[in-house]
């Protein structure tokens, strides 16, 4: 398989997750599109692992630390809702715009 | 073209269309379900790379958990669940151009590094990785999972309702919650009763 199209694939997610974050209002959208942004990083590393080749990388690096950033994006949509849930129940909003307390 | 190549762009067309619909859907519970789609091509470039415990990780923990996860934050934040509106015209103009000149760059920068490689079909199974993680990675393991209860316990205590914390969106939702003109969240908002 050509080495590219993994990769180009990954970089069309990791834009497609930029303008997400980039133009969507709502919080939970947001989450989704950083979570798009985690799987596009998760599929370089495994990408670049395989380039390498079990030769160059016999610890499979790429893979391990695909699996850690799989765990830390776990962690991160359990506290990025329970950051959003907070928001609702004291803005009744789950607009970014409307969290701007700390403005200026 | 081999077999491993046609895979490959078959998962990132259906991709990359099912990513631009989880951004582009006006309906939030629609975006969730194409982000299955999105994250299960994922999965299965994991597979096409040789990383076959990887794609199956993918597809338990996030189309299993995450998604389920989201969609929970969706109702629980009563987020208009329904067509929503889009914002103005320079707030997604710029946004696109951003992500536009993003990709040609890196697209460019990936094409001029590796414009012939190849990459074997190598598979890793799922003892080898196994084996490398409870040996050579067994302390960042460990450390990975310490560090998953400590932020689930967090999440918790973020999530958890407090003794007399903040106004409570409910008592005054008839008059108060207002509706922003340019917003995601124009639907209903307002949440009635409890």
């Amino acid at each position: 398989m050509q080495a590219v199209y993994p990769l180009v694939f990954s970089a069309a997610l990791f834009c497609v997750g930029v303008y997400g974050v980039l133009s969507r209002r709502n919080a939970v959208l947001v989450l989704m599109s950083v979570e798009l942004m985690l799987a596009s990083v998760t599929i370089n590393l495994v990408a670049f692992g395989a380039i390498l080749g079990a030769g160059a990388d016999p610890l499979l690096t790429g893979q391990v630390f695909a699996l850690f950033v799989m765990a830390v994006a776990a962690a991160e949509v359990g506290v990025g809702l329970a950051i959003v849930l907070l928001l609702y129940r004291n803005r009744a909003s789950v607009n970014i715009d409307d969290a701007d307390l700390m403005k200026y | 073209m081999t077999a491993q190549d046609i895979g490959m762009l078959l998962v990132a067309v259906v991709g990359t269309a099912s990513a631009l619909l989880v951004v582009a859907s006006r309906n939030v519970v629609h975006s969730a379900l194409y982000l299955v789609i999105a994250l299960l091509s994922v999965a299965a470039t994991f597979l096409l790379l040789g990383a076959e415990f990887l794609a199956w990780a993918q597809v338990l923990v996030y189309v299993g958990a995450v998604v389920v996860l989201i969609l929970f934050g969706l109702m629980l934040t009563r987020a208009p669940i329904g067509p929503t509106a889009q914002g103005n015209e320079l707030g997604r103009a710029l946004p696109m151009g951003v992500s536009i000149a993003l990709f040609g760059f890196l697209a460019t920068v990936i094409f001029l590094a590796y414009p012939t490689t190849d990459i074997a079909l190598a598979p890793t199974t799922t003892a080898a990785l196994g084996s490398v993680l409870y040996v050579h990675w067994a302390f960042p393991f460990m450390v990975l999972g310490f560090f998953l209860t400590v932020s689930l316990i967090g999440a918790i205590i973020l999530a958890r309702k407090e003794e007399g914390e903040g106004p409570d969106p409910y008592a005054d939702a008839v008059t108060e919650v207002p509706v922003p003109a340019e917003s995601d969240t124009t639907g209903d908002p307002t949440p009635v009763g409890r």
